[in-house]
């Protein structure tokens, strides 16, 4: 029996879908059997992240409701054997589905996968419902700015009404020249406030705009700093201890103080 | 000047911008006209099922596309007939 991850954050924008294909695709490059599920009914996107968008026949709403199999639905991704893509409607509305049905496919998914990985659409009300009903387990992605941060506090407790205990923090975009010039919270700050484990760190970078205009997830690219984030990522969610990556200031000034050995390593 | 060639040497490389840009206006051109690339494939194959009975069909020439013109969409075939088979 696989496990079941929904990625989610409240907040819009901050990095979902490519948090889910990322995590996905590098579980898969691990060897694991993965199946991702796109739950952002009516605005699907995890299909364009992933370069998989043309291959879409059906969706789950129709596995859902009868109009085809499991597997029909199923689109197996073009780079690797073991990482499947289960596309959300996009021409439907949330309440197409409900939480039972979800927790139902999940279930099946879960049977046949190691790993199924749930991307949660914004928001507080039915989709996000749907998304979270069938996990184990919840990561939510927090930026490092005032508004992600208030909204992932807020489904911490949403999730705790789900039953859904203990979720992991993700840290995306942080940008480190900011940081150490005090213009942008800490890891630390985050973590004081949030009160959640720390699953990982990811920087602020232009790599993965690049691999999502190619529909290439920046885990498969080995010089991407946020793509090596997303690898060290992975390696925890199975169990493995890295430390988190002190996080390079590619700034002028960062690498010059590297130069005189005052800055940090 | 340089960011002038630099830009055009790009432009000619397939650049990853260019490459969102035509992946998205295929994307939305399904996404408007409600219809999956996949269907669509699906369609193109049961269309050449069907015909098939019928005629000789060029299907490595067979066009089928969505056309939007305002606020009406069209389905567009171009099928390339052969020959008219003969009723028995």
């Amino acid at each position: 029996m696989g496990k079941s991850i929904v990625i989610t954050s409240g907040k819009g924008g901050v990095g979902k879908t490519t948090t889910t294909a990322n995590i996905g695709t590098g579980l898969a490059q691990l060897g694991r059997k993965v199946c991702l599920v796109d739950a952002d009914i009516g605005l699907r996107n995890l299909d364009v992240v992933m370069g998989l968008e043309n291959r879409i026949v059906y969706d789950l709403v129709d596995v859902i409701e009868g109009h085809c199999r499991l597997r029909q639905a199923m689109i197996k991704d073009k780079r690797m054997e073991n990482l499947y893509l289960l596309p959300a409607a996009q021409t439907r509305e949330k309440d197409a589905i409900n939480p039972v049905q979800m927790q139902e496919l999940i279930t099946q998914l879960k049977e046949e996968f190691e790993y199924v990985i749930v991307d949660c659409p914004a928001g507080i009300e039915q989709g996000f419902k749907n998304a979270t009903a069938g996990a184990d387990l919840a990561i939510i992605v927090s930026t490092p700015e005032v508004s992600a941060v208030r909204d992932a506090d807020r489904i911490v407790g949403l999730l705790e009404a789900q039953e859904l205990y203990d979720p992991k923090l993700i840290i995306n975009r942080i940008r480190p020249e900011m940081v150490r010039k005090g213009d942008m919270m800490t890891i630390q700050d985050m973590i004081d406030i949030l009160a959640i484990p720390l699953l990982g760190v990811v920087p602020d970078d232009e790599s993965i705009i690049i691999s999502t205009n190619r529909g290439e997830p920046a885990v498969m690219d080995k010089k991407s700093q946020s793509g090596q984030a997303f690898r060290n990522i992975v390696r925890r969610l199975e169990g493995a201890e890295i430390p988190f990556l002190e996080l390079d200031d590619n700034s002028v000034v960062g690498r010059l103080m590297r130069m005189i050995g005052v800055g940090k390593r | 000047m340089l960011d002038f060639l630099a830009r055009l040497l790009k432009s000619s490389d397939n650049s990853s911008k260019d490459k969102a840009k035509e992946r998205l206006r295929l994307v939305l051109v399904h996404d408007r006209a409600l219809l999956s690339p996949g269907l669509l494939e699906s369609l193109k194959e049961e269309l050449i099922q069907v015909l098939s009975k019928y005629m000789d069909i060029d299907e490595q020439a067979l066009e089928v596309n969505l056309d939007k013109s305002d606020d009406s969409v069209a389905l567009i075939a171009n099928i390339p007939v052969r020959n008219v088979k003969r009723r028995h």
